[in-house]
């Protein structure tokens, strides 16, 4: 052992001096600093399957943008002498039943899906905030009240408010299907953002805020929803493929995005008559349906895990 | 006396983002049959780190036994347990009670049948001598009624019950040891004596070994056999009881010895502090680790690691003070340092 | 001491006969706080000490209207807290602060070192930029800590240099009065110490006054000059530091002092220890009569029915017990 070694040789001995504590006026922090949002990428790229998510959704937003664009086709242009065609080097995902461009078709198609996504998403998240955190702070008889209505409006099925709204409007824009998607839409995220919220009431720094007398408009800003904001990222990740999803069923039945715009599900649900002959028109869309999804929700997986304080080290 | 534990040169690292934390380097001790042996010191000093490794609790890949170290159960090596000779192990040979009981008891399951779960694993008892043998352990624990109480839920109970509760689902296989990991620190202090005095009584009736893990001297004067002080991983020094509170010799000891609340000392006087906050186990340390804060710090201490002194059977102390050539020092009793 | 102060009464606290309630569900009401009836002297610090859940808390956090009281008042500077808003009210939370017992959950996770402290300064001073940081330099060396630490987040920091944190945050506003609610009954013996030295310092320094919240009944004898022992809501024993701790007069106090450990393996505590049976009742729907009768050895038929009012039994000395006068000197 290194220990006896040290022993057996003599030790000079000046080194037997008592020189006492160290200074500790101002304490040294040896770790490196780091924080909260760099810590958070830390453990986020460490998860592979969300960091690889994360470079799909990319990729995908980027083909949304410029991939109409790519093979220089219309999306909208007809070419009666190449219907449904399959696959080839003019047509890259091949034709539809009128001689449109699916490759063109698919992107532009994927523009609006995406856009609804994120756009339902972001609403339900601004309305359910807002919802949440005035029932949270208010608590009480108003708390109770606002919380009785969600749960009406959540247990009303959301098939029957887009018909309904479908019927009274007249109209199959997408503005009324995103007004139809999202009007219930945002409760699950009220329920989250106050269940939250409540929890940060009681702890102690918020309590400390209000004994030094920060105001109840600055505690929300400043204490409340800074921390929350990693539950509420969540949601949006969690959020955006549930809105694609209804979005495409939508379509997929009809009530949704009409011609000659169009959407995957529209895509999807185009090509279902013909699926038996031609059912590349039913893969390219069904495929692109199923890896944004799945993305966004291992990349919300991702980001829970990574932003979740209790699993700091 | 034949030691049923022997802990040899355990090392355990953390990885963390900033680098390995070297949690525990190098701790030796033994456990004999029957004895109690308390772990002392304060957070981060790697005393709850040892108690887990010991079960093999700590979870690969953030926690890891270094190659090298050697955990011997009766002859049998534990750090290369497999799953089956583990699952024994933990269970019937040794079990382990945690501080906080609200945590570690199954809130949706009644106490009966969660102290009956590990009596049908490992004892292989029928359900109705399970449940008759758990009666028996809530009584073992002075829980009143306990023929009515076997079918309460956790919550039903007291912080004190619970931790009652606990001591009986870790009695249920009589283990051999048991490890008791900071077990009144979430308790009222009325409730502490009733809870230590249950323990002290199990140790006598039943004669199991426990180690007791805690960073209160006082629960530990009165209740243990041996102390081992801990500080940043490392064992400072070991004794019996008596050694350590009555000759106790590295001045970390000391500095423990009057952190001891007394109702003696005059009001609003500055309480003798230790200066400063214990090291960053990221940080490596071939020198003593208490050096930084301790008043007697030579120069050789913050060099190189000192050697471990045997001052009787029993008590053995890592300091630079008890080098021939060190100063004369007063211990916390005034003794001299060095014998 | 200024002029403005002389005129001050005596006592900057003043409460009288407090209860703080919460209810629990339509039929279940949990008396956190009932009947407390105590002051405190300006410059000094109060001791209050107790089991989990006899209401210690809600009472310090009641003082400095975190809560807002059932019913009583609590008086600060001789004005009633809960009639205070505007001016007024911003000057009383400039005055009166609070220390929690949590170090983690007691500073914001999101914020810096920096932005905590200077929370207070926002709402109470209008100082630049530069003046601001300043003041943080000079109140984290106060606490013994570095101007590097400015720019930390709360969770790089020790649970001893974050209650430091929390104590420097209190101190921004300049406050008169502080309730350390379990200051240090999250920190390790030897970090303890030196936060108590800290408060001790700073209240030399600032002449603060404080309540001092804690279980710990010899770090309570050593920072207060009174101290109160509170049960299940109630305040049972109220008397100066000495007092209290040599001629303790309730049977509940006896037995909290009776169970503070030795350091020495020699000394049998068994024998000391007055062992009390059972544990606290809960504070829902508490037991009629006194309190603490279930759990005395010495309950009588008169404890069942009479709930002990806190009576004067000797000059500075209150005490809420039947049988007190008959049982001094007994354990």
């Amino acid at each position: 052992m290194m220990d006896e070694a040290m022993v057996k040789q003599p030790i000079p001995k000046e080194k037997f001096k008592v020189i006492g504590t160290d200074d500790f006026s101002g304490e040294v922090i040896a770790r490196p600093q780091i924080g909260y949002w760099k810590d958070a990428w830390r453990r986020f790229r460490e998860n592979k399957i969300a960091t690889v998510s994360l470079v799909v959704l990319l990729l995908m937003i980027i083909m949304v943008i410029v991939g109409p664009y790519i093979n220089g086709i219309n999306f909208e242009d007809i070419d009666q002498g190449a219907i449904n065609q399959g696959p080839s080097a003019e047509h890259w995902f091949g034709t539809d039943a009128l001689g449109r461009d699916l490759f063109s078709r698919v992107w532009q198609a994927g523009r609006v899906s995406i856009a609804i996504g994120v756009a339902g998403a972001l609403i339900s998240t601004v309305v359910g905030c807002l919802y949440g955190g005035v029932a949270a702070y208010f608590g009480g008889a108003v708390d109770t009240i606002l919380m009785r209505i969600v749960e009406v409006l959540f247990s009303i099925p959301y098939l029957l408010i887009v018909i309904l709204i479908s019927v009274i409007t007249e109209s199959h824009s997408i503005f009324t299907l995103m007004l139809a998607l999202t009007l219930t839409g945002w409760c699950n995220t009220a329920r989250l953002v106050r269940g939250q919220m409540m929890q940060l009431k009681n702890q102690e720094f918020v309590l400390a805020a209000n004994a030094l007398g920060v105001s109840p408009w600055k505690i929300i800003i400043k204490h409340l929803l800074p921390n929350t904001l990693g539950v509420i990222l969540v949601a949006i990740t969690f959020d955006i493929p549930g809105y694609i999803f209804s979005e495409a069923f939508l379509s997929y039945l009809g009530l949704g995005i009409q011609a000659p715009n169009t959407s995957w599900g529209a895509l999807a649900s185009a090509a279902q008559q013909t699926f038996a002959f031609y059912p590349y028109q039913m893969f390219f869309p069904a495929l692109l349906i199923a890896l944004t999804m799945l993305s966004f929700t291992l990349l919300g997986d991702g980001l829970r895990d990574a932003l979740d304080p209790k699993l700091r080290k | 006396m034949e030691p049923i534990l022997e802990v040899k040169d355990l090392h355990v690292s953390f990885n963390t983002y900033a680098g390995e934390v070297k949690a525990v380097r190098g701790v030796s001790f033994h456990l004999n049959k029957g004895e109690t042996l308390a772990f002392v010191g304060e957070s981060g000093c790697g005393k709850t780190v040892t108690a887990k490794a010991i079960l093999r609790l700590l979870k690969p890949p953030f926690a890891e036994i270094k190659e090298g170290s050697e955990i011997r159960y009766q002859g049998q090596d534990v750090v290369h347990m497999d799953k089956k000779a583990l699952s024994n192990y933990r269970g019937e040979e040794v079990s382990m009670i945690f501080q906080d009981p609200m945590t570690s008891l199954n809130p949706t399951m009644k106490i009966g049948k969660q102290i009956m779960e590990s009596l049908k694993i490992h004892k292989h008892l029928g359900k109705q001598e399970a449940r008759k043998e758990a009666i028996e352990l809530l009584r073992l624990v002075n829980i009143p009624s306990p023929e009515t109480r076997v079918d309460s839920y956790p919550h039903e109970l007291s912080g004190g019950m619970r931790q009652r509760v606990m001591i009986a689902i870790a009695l249920a296989c009589s283990p051999n040891i048991l490890i008791a990991d900071e077990p009144t620190t979430a308790l009222d202090v009325t409730i502490q004596i009733q809870i230590m005095d249950l323990l002290k009584d199990l140790k006598t009736k039943l004669g199991t070994a426990i180690i007791l893990v805690t960073h209160d001297l006082g629960v530990v004067a009165n209740f243990a056999d041996r102390v081992q002080v801990m500080y940043a991983g490392q064992v400072l020094e070991r004794g019996t009881t008596r050694e350590i509170f009555q000759d106790g010799r590295h001045p970390y000891t000391w500095a423990l010895l009057s952190s001891v609340p007394t109702l003696a000392k005059e009001s609003k006087q500055e309480l003798y502090a230790l200066k400063g906050t214990p090291p960053d186990l990221i940080l490596p340390l071939n020198h003593c680790p208490f050096a930084a804060r301790c008043e007697h710090c030579m120069a050789i201490c913050k060099e190189c690691m000192p050697p471990e002194t045997v001052l009787s059977d029993t008590h053995r102390v890592s300091c630079w003070l008890q080098h021939p050539d060190a100063p004369r020092t007063l211990t916390f009793h005034g003794k001299e340092a060095r014998s | 001491m200024s002029e403005q102060q002389k005129t001050l009464p005596e006592n900057i606290v003043e409460v009288t006969d407090l209860c703080k309630h919460f209810r629990v569900s339509r039929k279940a009401t949990l008396k956190a706080v009932d009947h407390v009836t105590l002051s405190i002297r300006r410059g000094e610090t109060l001791g209050l000490v107790g089991e989990s859940g006899c209401g210690k808390t809600t009472c310090g956090r009641t003082m400095i209207r975190l809560y807002e009281p059932t019913s009583g008042t609590v008086k600060f500077n001789g004005k009633d807290i809960s009639k205070l808003s505007g001016k007024e009210l911003l000057q009383f939370k400039k005055d009166a602060q609070i220390i929690f017992q949590d170090p983690y959950a007691s500073l914001d996770p999101r914020m810096t070192i920096g932005e905590i402290i200077t929370e207070g300064m926002n709402v109470h001073y209008h100082y630049s930029e530069e003046e601001k940081r300043k003041r943080v330099n000079e109140l984290l060396n106060r606490v013994g800590l570095t101007s590097d630490y400015a720019n930390r987040f709360a969770h790089e920091l020790s649970g001893g240099q974050r209650q430091r944190i929390g104590i420097a945050r209190a101190l921004a506003v300049n406050p008169q009065f502080i309730v350390c609610d379990e200051p240090i009954s999250a920190l390790d013996v030897s970090i303890q110490a030196q936060v108590v030295n800290l408060l001790i310092r700073l209240q030399k320094e600032d002449q603060l006054t404080y309540l001092f919240i804690s279980h710990d009944l010899a770090m309570v004898k050593h920072i207060s000059d009174r101290v109160g022992v509170m049960y299940l809501g109630n305040l049972v024993e109220l008397a100066s530091n000495v007092e209290l701790y040599d001629h303790p007069l309730h049977p509940y106090t006896k037995a909290l002092i009776s169970a503070i450990p030795t350091a020495d393996p020699d000394e049998d505590m068994s024998k000391k220890q007055i062992k009390l049976e059972g544990e606290v009742p809960s504070p829902i729907n508490p037991p009629e009569g006194c309190r603490f009768r279930q759990r005395c050895r010495y309950a009588c038929e008169q404890c069942q029915k009479e709930t002990p009012a806190l009576r004067e039994i000797k000059p500075g000395h209150f005490v809420a017990c039947h049988r007190c006068e008959e049982l001094e000197g007994k354990n």
